[in-house]
């Protein structure tokens, strides 16, 4: 195996992952940071310029306040999510987001605007935007923030190091080069964990070539869970996965179709599901309060249209964009200005996959789909864990000091805004719990947010702490253990007649590891059919996530049998190891909430309704503890700091 | 097979100071073969289609052939990308050929203002404010529970 050198990098404030999160922490954190003599680094497991889920760009900035109050947006929030977020996180976000998506304007994004000069909404929360380079152009700000010597690009960060004389403090992290034979060693006051949220737990629809083709970029590996769940940090709502109904295949957006050129969607037959479901007598009224008020929440949008498809067995679900675009069509008052009309609609709803979802587009020119001949089949994907999104798994962190009521200030306050519950380790963006719904624009201000939040930590705090050598030196071993478990065991069975690094002919076979390609299948199928992916129709039950624990179990123990061929396998390893973690996180946390909250997320098939009594005022969160490798679980209050009166739609 | 590079149009970048697409892949698909200075996607099954080495290759030498598990074959979306703009030429299976440009940023490459032209505000490290607060917010003041 060829020899790693240690590259040691000492700063105050590490920000790990650079996706738009990141690159908010850069901005802000790079300002305050300059301001108080104290420098900030960035790492990236790739490069920062397409890093991270806005990395081929977007077509919509989908928070936008507006002349909307925090209070709007939380209560749009809190129904979407089935009563359970976190007010004082949400509005948070939301009192500074519009400021955020100036600020993009200002760095270069275009923004649509209409003949007035205003912006032109999808809906009431979201902006159009020509949003190729959304990325680039954020992350251009940020990078030059820090200063491009500050930014640390393809280096992996896998675990975080503690203060060796206070195990609930951070003092380090570990990880190494993706491209050399570098483990690099960082030493700092203060972290921000924003490395994504977590896709391929489960089992994708597509296994073949298409395995990448999730709806969320494939690089995210629950790697923001991972460093904040195996550092002690207190999590939350691990049990709320996320998942999109989109169109099938490729899970191109939806979302212009239905906001923009309101589209219709209904079963096979024809049955209005969305329409019927909300009317007197309708499925929806089974789910009260949420189910009863517009806008229908996420979940239950999929709930019915699964019962459609698995109880009903009237699929494919079809979204009737010649509807949409005949009904468009009518409302023109002459041949000229349709024609007019209709190029333009065409450019943009291209652009909408053309922006952000390219795939999308090949599979409509390979099947000769054109939008206003007829409809498109839509489906619901695998679960993601996702905290920007419909989603809420993540870091339990404190609020801001100002947002609070004297109740909530004891359960939902701690210093510093954003800090988990270990002392210097902050999350922003899919790393946070119960901040839903900051999609892009939110979780660059959630970073914004934290970082300055970890400046003052750092001031506050200004001792570099310490972690224990001698650790960090068996984590160096561990790190590589998959390339030289390769090493060692390689020779043991035949392969083929290359060996060329990255080139190998077929999947190995060897009774002594189990390749990176294979510990994600292996995932993939317990998670499918035990902890209800789309295999098990969204169900499971105690009795099958108690198999999947045991599962699960064996799982953990063959992990250190991993083998990598070379760099980037040792970074598939790691990542697998990663999505475990928070695979057990979430069973766990599955297992303890004994109802259906979620219904279209999950079905608990032995706890089919919404418990509100029992469950409706409690977050679900776990501690767990890296040496024992046990979970505790436990429940945190819902404190609602304001009260809505009416629910404020899309 | 995703994002696949034409063995001919390749040259691995040698004239720059690196390889383009291995630079860009936010999953580090990308690998070059230095023995020949070509590049090649050796994980297809984990590309997302993002484009992202086909928008940066200099040669145009990147292009991608959708999932073979579920899109038929003879389709292309290929991309130019400019300093402001983007066009895009979508061939259908049939025959059917599509253009669209659509802009992409507004300022020059390298011109993105940290403080997104706001300049720095009224915050203190110990107060809620953004460094670019309130003026990037277009308000007097930074709204709190109870306004």
């Amino acid at each position: 195996m060829q020899e790693f050198k240690t590259v040691e990098v000492t700063t105050d404030f590490l920000v790990i992952g650079a996706g738009m999160a990141g690159a908010g922490a850069a901005v802000e954190g790079g300002y305050w940071a300059k301001e108080n003599n104290l420098k900030i680094t960035v790492v990236d497991k790739a490069a920062m310029e397409r890093s991270g889920a806005v990395g081929m760009g977007l077509s919509a900035i989908n928070q936008y306040q507006g002349d909307n109050s925090p209070v709007d947006y939380l209560s749009y929030v809190r129904q979407d999510l089935m009563g359970l977020c976190r007010d004082d996180l949400v509005m948070d976000i939301s009192r500074h987001v519009n400021g955020s998506v100036h600020m993009f304007e200002g760095f270069g994004l275009p923004i649509w605007k209409d003949g007035e000069g205003n912006y032109v909404h999808e809906g009431r929360w979201q902006l159009m935007i020509n949003g190729e380079s959304y990325k680039a152009i954020v992350a251009e700000a940020g990078k030059t923030a820090v200063g491009i010597e500050n930014v640390i690009e393809r280096v992996f960060v896998l675990r975080l190091l503690l203060d060796k004389n206070d195990k609930n403090k951070v003092a380090g992290a570990i990880g190494f080069s993706v491209r050399d034979p570098e483990i690099y060693v960082f030493k700092f006051k203060a972290c921000l964990a924003c490395s994504g949220g977590a896709v391929h737990v489960f089992k994708p629809r597509s296994t073949g070539e298409g395995l990448g083709r999730a709806w969320y970029p494939p690089w995210n590996a629950g790697s923001s869970s991972y460093l904040t769940t195996t550092a002690g940090a207190e999590m939350t709502s691990q049990e709320v996965v996320f998942i999109p109904g989109r169109y099938k295949d490729a899970y191109g957006p939806v979302g212009a179709w239905f906001l923009l050129f309101k589209a219709a969607a209904t079963s096979a037959t024809g049955f209005n599901y969305m329409a019927e479901g909300l009317a007197e007598g309708g499925e929806l009224h089974n789910w009260p309060p949420y189910g009863k008020v517009k806008p229908i929440p996420t979940c239950l949008r999929n709930h019915l249209m699964m019962i459609e498809m698995y109880q009903k067995g009237d699929g494919p679900i079809f979204i009737h964009t010649d509807k949409a675009i005949a009904k468009i069509a009518e409302q023109a008052p002459d041949e000229k200005a349709y024609k007019k009309e209709m190029k333009k609609l065409e450019a943009e709803a291209w652009e909408d996959f053309l922006d952000m979802t390219i795939s999308q587009a090949i599979l409509w020119a390979s099947k000769d789909v054109f939008p206003e001949e007829g409809p498109s089949e839509i489906m619901p994907s695998e679960p993601y864990f996702i905290g920007s999104h419909s989603g809420a798994s993540g870091a339990w962190c404190s609020g801001p000091e100002d947002i609070q009521t004297e109740e909530s200030k004891k359960e939902y306050f701690w210093g510093y805004n954003r800090m988990t519950t270990v002392k210097g380790l902050f999350a922003a963006g899919d790393g946070v719990g119960l901040s839903s719904h900051k999609f892009s624009s939110g979780s660059f201000t959630e970073g914004r947010i934290a970082a300055k939040a970890a400046i003052k930590y750092c001031v506050e705090n200004p001792e570099m702490p310490e972690f224990d050598s001698a650790e960090v030196d068996k984590l160096k071993e561990l790190v590589v253990l998959p390339l030289k478990h390769y090493e060692e065991h390689t020779a043991y069975t035949t392969l083929g007649t290359t060996n060329k690094k990255y080139d190998m002919p077929v999947e190995e076979v060897n009774p002594n590891y189990i390749t990176p390609k294979m510990a994600i299948f292996r995932l993939n199928k317990i998670m499918d059919e035990y902890v209800a992916g789309w295999g098990s129709q969204y169900n499971c039950s105690a009795i099958t996530l108690n198999i999947a624990l045991d599962l699960l179990k064996l799982l953990k123990e063959d992990l250190p049998k991993l083998a990598a061929r070379n760099l980037h396998e040792l970074m598939r390893c790691w990542e697998n190891v990663h999505r475990v973690q928070i695979a057990e996180a979430h069973t766990r946390h599955k297992l303890f909430r004994e109802e259906t909250r979620w219904p279209g997320y999950y079905y608990r098939s032995d706890f089919r309704k919404m418990d509100e009594d029992k469950w409706g005022k409690v977050f679900v969160n776990s501690v767990y503890d890296a040496e024992k490798d046990e979970f505790t679980m436990l429940t945190k209050p819902l404190i609602h700091l304001v009260d809505i009166k009416e629910v404020v739609g899309m | 097979m995703p994002s696949f590079v034409i063995d001919e149009k390749c040259d691995g970048c040698k004239g720059g100071d690196k390889t383009a697409c291995l630079y860009i892949c936010p999953n580090d698909l990308m690998v070059l073969d230095a023995d020949r200075m070509k590049a090649f996607n050796c994980e297809p099954d984990m590309c997302w289609e993002c484009y992202n080495c086909v928008k940066i290759c200099p040669t145009q030498a990147v292009e991608v052939r959708g999932y073979a598990d579920f899109t038929p074959l003879g389709a292309s979306v290929v991309p130019m990308r400019g300093s402001e703009e983007i066009m895009w030429t979508v061939k259908f299976r049939g025959g059917t050929i599509k253009r669209f440009k659509f802009p992409i940023r507004t300022t020059p490459e390298g011109e993105a203002k940290p403080d997104g032209g706001f300049g720095v505000g009224s915050g203190t490290l110990d107060d809620q404010i953004l460094y670019t607060e309130p003026a990037s917010l277009r308000e007097d003041k930074l709204w709190t529970l109870g306004d």
